[in-house]
C-alpha cells in the first residue's frame, strides 16, 4: 500500500517509511493528510521511545510539489499560505513530541525533502555520492518555505547557511554534516535503519535528545543574530553583494536574505510565519513560474531525451575524430576524453595537433593542484587523445566532427578527403555556427549521416549544444549526436537547419540592436549598461568587440558571397557603423588591438574616447524603458520567428538554448517562456509600440496571435 | 497664525501587544509604517511630490528604528524622492510633538503638505534599549533626582489620596469604552489593517483591549512598581515631597499604558494644498503647547500644558466639547480632570492606552484620529488632546472640526 508505512518495533520504535504514490515521495497533496495521521497515531502511541522517517524509494523525499508550486496565482495567496502554514504545523508538532525523532537518509533529500528531515532532531545519511542534500528552491525562484531558511539560519548562521539558501548548493553527506545539516553518516546503506535505531536507543533517558536547538533555551545562532557586533556591520555589505550579482531581477534571493535576517531579529515561530509568507510572495511571482518552467519541467524533458528520436538503440561514441586543433577542437577533444571517448585530434601539423593537446594538459593539470582528479586519472585522460597530422589516424572512427575555419570550400573538401575513414555507420558533425548544413551536406557521399554539432566557447565551459538537422539528416545520426552530447556531460537541443540556426542568429538580434542604438545616437555606456539592466551577462557592444567586429565584417562577406546578406534582417546599420570602426579607424575588436573599447594591459577596459565624438547625440533621448525592450524584444521576436518557421522544433529547446547558450537573462525562463508570463496581448501591445516607433523589425510573430486565438501558451 | 493648518485625514494601524507573541511582532517598522503612507495615497489620490515632509516620533530610534525612520518609511512606500522625512523624539509626546510641528510648519506658510505621526515596534526594539543620560549616568541621576515614571504615578495618586480601587476602576472604563467603540465600528474609518507582501491580512483591528475585565481580575494583580521603590527610588521622592510618610503603590499592568506596537499619520496641509489636489479638510488644528514642570514625578504637564494651550488659542473649558488625555496611568488622567475640572464623561470617551497600548512615538498621532473620528460621530466641534511626556513635560493640541 502507497503511504506512510507505520511499524513499532519491540523497543518502542516507530518507523515511518515514506512510500508515496508515484516514483518518488514529494509534498504532493497527497503528503499533508498523510504526515498529520501519522502525527496523530504518533502522539496517541502508548509507551513510544522514538521515532525513524524513512523512505521506500531511491531517494529519500523530493520536496515540493513543483506543479502546484508553478500554479499559484495571487488570488490563491491565502490558501497557499495557509496550506505551507499547516506543514509546519505539523512539523512542529513532530518536534514538541518528547521522544526523539531521526532522518535516515537513503538518499537525495533537497529542498522539502531537507526540510522534513530537519523536523527531525537527528539526520542520519548513507555517505554516498547518489545521496545529495540541499536546498535547490533558489534555482527555481522560490525559497525553502518549509522552515529551511529559519532551520538553516539556526543550524548555520547567516555566513554558513548563504551558499546553501542563496545560491542553491547542494552536497553529500559527508560536507553536509561539517556544515551542521545532518548530524551523521553511514558507510553503507544496510547501517542506515539500525544505526539510526541505535540512536534513539542511546538517547532514551536523554531529555534534550528531544528537544530541537531553537527549542534549547539559551541557544545561540552560529555567528551570532542580526544585533551581532560581527554580524551587524556586514549586513549593508551583504544586500549590495547579492544586488549586485542579481541586478535586482531575481526577487528569490532577495526575499531569502530578508527572511535570513528576519529569522535573526524575530523569535522562532513568527520567523517561520515570515518565512511562509515570502514563499508565498515567490510563488506568485513571474520568475519563479519562469524558472520553475524552464529549469526543471523543459530541463528534466529536454535531458529525458525528449528530442531524441523514439525507437533507436543508444548509439555511444567510442572513437571520435576532432578536425582542427584550434580553440574549438582542443576543448572538444578535451570534453571527449574527460568522458572516457578515444580521440585523434587531427590538424594540418603534427606540432598544431599537439599544441591542441597541451590545452588538455594545462586543464588536467590545474584539477590535480587544485586536489579534484588525480595524477594517475590526469595520465588515463591525456592518455585517450592522440594528436596526429596523419589522415590514417581516423580510421574507425564512429563520429568525426569537422571544426576548422568558417569557410563553405573548406569545409566541403575536407568532408569528401575524410568521411570515407568513418566507421561504417559512422556519423559526420560539422562545428559550424553560420554555416547551413544542408550546403554543407553537399560534399558529402552521405548526407544522411552528416549533421551539425555546435559548441560553444569555451568548450569544456558551456553546457550547451546546438545539434542541427539537415535536410537530409538522419534519426539515427540525430540519435548518435543526441548520446555524443549526454556523454560529455552537455545538454543538446536540436533545431532544424537555417542561416545562424537558432542561438547565432538570435544572438545576432542583440548585438544588431546594441550598434542601432550607438548608430541613432545613444551614450554608448548607456547601451552597455541597460542591456546588463534586463539580465544580459554583458552588454552588446562589450559583447560584439569580443566575438570581434572583425569577425562580423568576414560573415557578412560571406553571406553576401552566399546570396544570404540580410536574409533575416536588415544589416545596413551593422555595416556602416563596422565600415565605420573597422574602414576609418581600425578597429575590429578585443583581439585586434581594440574596438568600441579599449583595452588595458591590467585588463581594465573602457569606452573607446572618440566614439563619444562619432556617435553619440546629447540631444537624443530615448526612455531607458524603450533601450531594454528593443535590447530583449529583438531576441524574443527572432526566437518567436524561429519557432513559427520550425527552425525551433520545440519551445523547451528555444528556452534551454536561449539561456544555456547565448545568456538569455535566468529570469525571463528562456526567451519564448518571457511570453508567457509577460502576457501575450501585452507582448503585441508593446511590439506594436515599438515597431511604430523603432521600426518594423519590432512587428509581431504571426505565431503570438495564432497562440491567442487557440487560448494557448507557449509549452 | 498666518496660515490655517487643515488635517485632511488621520489614520492608524490596529494595535497589538508588544511582545513576540503579539500580532505585530513579525512586521518591521519601516513596513508598519509605509502602510499608512500608501493608504494616504491610496484614499486621496495623492501626488506624493506634493509633499514636503514627513515627521515621524519614535522613542526608541535605534536599531530597525534608527537612522531617521522617517525617511526610510518615505523611500519603502515609494512615495516621489523628492519627499523628506525626519523622525523626533519628545519620549511618549513624539506623535503629538509631530502633529504639532506639521500644524507649525504649515501655519508658516514654509510648507503645503506635511505627514506627522509616529512608528514604535515596542516588540521588536524594547523601549529604553537606547539607553541615555536619565536613569543611566549616575552623576546626572543624582544630581536631578531620577526616578522611573510609575514611581511618579503612585506619587501623585498618593498625593491625591488616590486607592488602588479608584484607578482600578478608571481602568476598567477605559477597557469597556474602547471594546465598545471598537466593537460599534467608531474606529474603522482611521484603523487601516496591516498586510503581508501578498496582501493577506496580519492584522485588523485593535486586539489588546480585554472587554473581559473585571475589578476583581484587576484587584488581583501585583502592584509593578514597589520593588522598584523599595531600592531606593520612593525616598528620593519623599527627599522633595516630604510631607508623604510613603507612597502607595497602586499602579499595575491593569491601570497602566500597555506595552504595543502600532503607527499613525495625519495628513497635515494648507488651504492651497487642498486646492490644487482636491482634498477636503476634516479639521483644523486651532492651538499647540508644550512646557515642563516636576521632572522628578514626571506626568502633571499635561493641565498647566492644556490651559497653555486655551490661552494660545484664546479659548476656555467651555469651549472644548471633548478631552483626551493619554493614559499613560490611571493616575494621570485623573489628575488631567481635577487640574481641569473635567467630568468622566466627555473626557477619554473611547477609552485609550490602557486599554489599547501606547506606541509611545505613535501615540500622539493615534490620539488625533480617535478624537476627529469623534468629533465627527458626534457632530461635535472642538477637542482638546494632552499627553504627560517624559523628563516632566506636557503637551497639547487643539483640533477643531471645519
Amino acid at each position: 500500500m502507497s503511504g506512510f508505512n507505520y511499524e513499532k518495533d519491540a523497543d518502542g520504535i516507530v518507523t515511518v517509511t515514506m512510500d508515496m504514490a508515484g516514483p518518488v515521495n514529494s509534498m504532493s497533496p497527497e503528503f499533508l493528510p498523510l504526515l498529520e495521521d501519522t502525527v496523530s497515531k504518533l502522539e496517541e502511541e502508548e509507551g513510544l521511545t522514538g521515532v525513524v522517517f524513512a523512505s521506500a524509494k531511491s531517494t529519500f523525499f523530493a520536496g515540493g510539489d513543483l506543479k502546484t508550486l508553478s500554479q499559484v496565482t495571487p488570488d490563491q495567496a491565502e490558501t497557499f499560505f495557509n496550506g505551507v502554514e499547516a506543514i509546519k504545523a505539523a512539523f512542529r508538532r513532530m518536534e514538541k513530541l518528547p521522544v526523539p525523532f531521526v532522518a535516515a537518509i537513503n538518499g537525495a533529500a533537497l529542498g522539502g525533502g531537507l526540510e522534513l528531515a530537519l523536523a527531525c532532531n537527528h539526520r542520519i545519511a548513507w555517505d554516498d555520492k547518489s545521496v545529495q542534500i540541499g536546498f535547490p528552491e533558489v534555482t527555481l525562484g522560490l525559497l525553502p518555505g518549509g522552515g529551511g531558511v529559519v532551520k538553516g539560519i539556526y543550524l548555520m548562521g547567516l555566513m554558513g547557511a548563504n551558499e546553501y539558501l542563496l545560491e542553491g548548493k547542494r552536497v553529500a553527506p559527508s560536507k553536509a554534516k561539517e556544515a551542521g545539516l545532518i548530524n551523521e553518516t553511514v558507510a553503507s546503506l544496510d547501517e542506515l535503519l539500525p544505526r539510526a535505531k541505535a540512536w534513539v536507543l542511546e538517547n532514551k533517558d536523554n531529555e534534550a535528545a528531544a528537544v530541537q536547538p531553537w527549542d534549547t533555551k539559551g541557544y545561540k545562532i552560529p555567528g551570532g543574530n542580526a544585533n551581532h557586533p560581527a554580524i551587524a556591520p556586514m549586513l549593508p555589505a551583504a544586500s549590495a553583494m547579492l544586488s549586485q550579482k542579481t541586478r535586482g531581477l531575481l526577487p528569490a534571493p532577495a526575499k531569502i536574505l530578508d527572511v535570513a535576517v528576519s529569522a535573526m531579529r524575530v523569535d522562532f515561530d513568527t520567523a517561520m510565519r515570515i518565512e511562509s509568507r515570502g514563499l508565498t510572495y515567490l510563488a506568485c511571482t513571474p520568475q519563479a513560474k519562469n524558472m520553475i518552467n524552464t529549469f526543471f519541467f523543459q530541463m528534466n524533458k529536454i535531458n529525458g531525451g525528449a528530442s531524441r528520436p523514439d525507437g533507436i538503440e543508444p548509439r555511444l561514441t567510442k572513437k571520435v575524430g576532432v578536425l582542427g586543433a584550434g580553440m574549438m577542437g582542443q576543448g572538444i577533444a578535451y570534453v571527449s576524453a574527460m568522458a572516457g571517448i578515444e580521440v585523434i585530434l587531427k590538424d594540418i601539423s603534427q606540432e598544431a595537433a599537439e599544441k591542441g593537446k597541451a590545452y588538455s594538459e594545462a586543464l588536467l593539470k590545474k584539477r590535480v593542484e587544485k586536489g579534484r582528479m588525480t595524477q594517475e586519472k590526469m595520465d588515463a585522460v591525456l592518455g585517450l587523445i592522440k594528436p596526429t597530422a596523419a589522415n590514417e589516424d581516423l580510421d574507425g572512427c564512429d563520429l568525426i566532427i569537422e571544426a576548422v575555419f568558417e569557410n563553405m570550400k573548406l569545409k566541403h573538401q575536407i568532408t569528401q578527403e575524410l568521411e570515407g575513414y568513418l566507421s561504417e555507420d559512422g556519423v559526420w558533425g560539422s562545428n559550424t555556427s553560420t554555416l547551413p548544413i544542408t550546403q554543407l551536406a553537399e560534399a558529402s557521399k552521405n548526407a544522411a549521416n552528416f549533421i551539425g554539432i555546435h559548441f560553444f566557447s569555451p568548450v569544456d565551459k558551456m553546457p550547451l549544444v546546438e545539434i542541427i538537422m539537415g535536410e537530409n539528416t538522419s534519426d539515427e545520426a540525430l540519435a548518435k549526436a543526441f548520446d555524443y552530447t549526454k556523454q560529455i556531460r552537455k545538454t543538446p537541443i536540436v533545431v532544424n537547419d537555417s542561416l545562424g540556426f537558432f542561438t547565432s542568429r538570435t544572438f545576432g538580434t542583440f548585438l544588431d540592436e546594441g550598434v542601432r542604438l550607438l548608430d541613432e545616437g545613444v551614450h554608448p555606456v548607456k547601451i552597455d549598461n541597460l542591456g546588463k539592466a534586463i539580465g544580459m551577462p554583458v552588454g552588446p557592444l562589450a559583447v560584439y568587440d569580443e566575438v570581434s567586429l572583425e569577425l562580423s565584417r568576414k560573415a557578412n562577406e560571406t553571406w553576401k558571397e552566399m546570396g544570404v546578406e540580410d536574409k533575416w534582417s536588415d544589416g545596413t546599420v551593422a555595416r556602416k557603423v563596422i565600415g565605420t570602426m573597422i574602414g576609418e579607424h581600425g578597429r575590429g575588436g578585443r583581439h585586434h588591438g581594440g574596438g568600441f573599447y579599449e583595452y588595458g594591459a591590467d585588463g581594465s577596459k573602457h569606452i573607446w574616447p572618440q566614439l563619444l565624438d562619432l556617435f553619440y547625440k546629447p540631444d537624443v533621448e530615448l526612455p531607458d524603458q524603450d533601450i531594454k525592450d528593443r535590447l530583449l524584444f529583438r531576441q524574443v521576436i527572432e526566437a518567436l520567428k524561429c519557432l513559427q518557421t520550425n527552425v525551433l522544433r520545440t519551445v523547451a529547446d528555444g528556452n534551454i538554448g536561449s539561456i544555456m547558450g547565448i545568456g538569455a537573462p535566468v529570469w525571463t525562463g528562456g526567451l519564448i517562456q518571457f511570453v508567457n508570463t509577460y502576457g501575450l496581448e501585452k507582448f503585441q501591445a508593446r511590439c506594436a509600440e515599438l515597431a511604430a516607433t523603432y521600426g518594423d523589425r519590432f512587428d509581431c510573430p504571426a505565431i503570438v496571435a495564432e497562440k491567442l486565438a487557440a487560448g494557448e501558451l507557449f509549452e | 497664525m498666518t496660515h490655517t493648518a487643515y488635517i485632511y485625514d488621520a489614520v492608524r494601524t490596529p494595535r497589538s501587544k508588544g511582545k513576540k507573541d503579539g500580532s505585530l511582532h513579525e512586521v518591521k517598522p519601516v513596513d508598519l509604517g509605509a502602510g499608512l503612507l500608501r493608504e494616504l495615497q491610496r484614499r486621496h489620490e495623492l501626488d506624493t511630490s506634493y509633499v514636503d515632509d514627513v515627521v515621524m516620533g519614535c522613542v526608541t530610534p535605534i536599531g530597525e528604528q534608527g537612522s531617521d525612520i522617517a525617511k526610510m518609511v518615505v523611500q519603502n512606500a515609494e512615495w516621489d524622492e523628492s519627499v523628506a522625512g525626519v523622525q523626533l523624539d519628545r519620549f511618549c509626546a513624539s506623535g503629538l510633538e509631530a502633529v504639532n510641528i506639521a500644524a507649525q510648519k504649515i501655519a508658516s506658510g514654509w510648507e503645503d503638505l506635511v505627514v506627522a505621526g509616529g512608528v514604535e515596534c515596542m516588540s521588536r526594539v524594547p523601549m529604553g534599549s537606547n539607553g541615555g543620560a536619565m536613569g543611566s549616568d549616575p552623576g546626572f541621576s543624582m544630581k536631578t533626582g531620577f526616578v522611573p515614571q510609575g514611581i511618579g504615578a503612585d506619587t501623585i495618586a498618593t498625593l491625591e489620596g488616590w486607592s488602588r480601587e479608584d484607578v482600578d476602576r478608571y481602568a476598567m472604563t477605559s477597557q469597556q469604552r474602547a471594546a465598545h467603540a471598537r466593537d460599534s465600528g467608531w474606529f474603522d474609518r482611521s484603523v487601516v489593517p496591516v498586510k503581508d507582501e501578498n496582501g493577506l491580512t496580519i492584522l485588523e483591528r485593535d486586539d489588546f483591549i480585554k472587554p473581559q475585565t473585571t475589578m476583581e481580575g484587576l484587584a488581583k494583580l501585583k502592584a509593578s512598581f514597589e520593588m522598584h521603590g523599595s531600592l531606593g527610588f520612593d525616598d528620593i521622592i519623599l527627599g522633595k515631597y516630604n510631607t508623604l510618610e510613603r507612597i502607595n503603590h497602586v499602579h499595575t499592568p491593569g491601570n497602566s499604558s500597555g506595552i504595543v506596537d502600532g503607527a499613525s499619520a495625519v495628513l497635515i496641509g494648507s488651504e492651497k494644498a487642498g486646492k490644487d489636489l482636491g482634498l477636503t479638510p476634516r479639521g483644523r488644528v486651532v492651538a499647540t503647547a508644550v512646557l515642563a514642570n516636576d521632572p522628578i514625578i514626571m506626568l502633571t504637564g499635561p493641565g498647566p500644558a492644556a490651559k497653555k494651550c486655551l490661552r494660545k488659542a484664546g479659548l476656555t473649558e467651555a469651549d472644548i466639547d471633548i478631552w483626551e488625555i493619554n493614559e499613560a496611568f490611571a493616575s494621570v488622567v485623573l489628575r488631567y480632570m481635577k487640574d481641569l475640572d473635567l467630568d468622566l464623561e466627555n473626557t477619554n470617551v473611547n477609552g485609550g492606552a490602557i486599554a489599547m497600548g501606547h506606541p509611545l512615538g505613535a501615540t500622539g498621532g493615534c490620539l488625533v484620529s480617535t478624537v476627529l473620528d469623534e468629533l465627527e460621530r458626534r457632530g461635535a466641534k472642538r477637542a482638546m488632546i494632552s499627553l504627560c511626556v517624559g523628563g516632566g513635560m506636557g503637551i497639547s493640541t487643539i483640533i477643531e472640526r471645519v
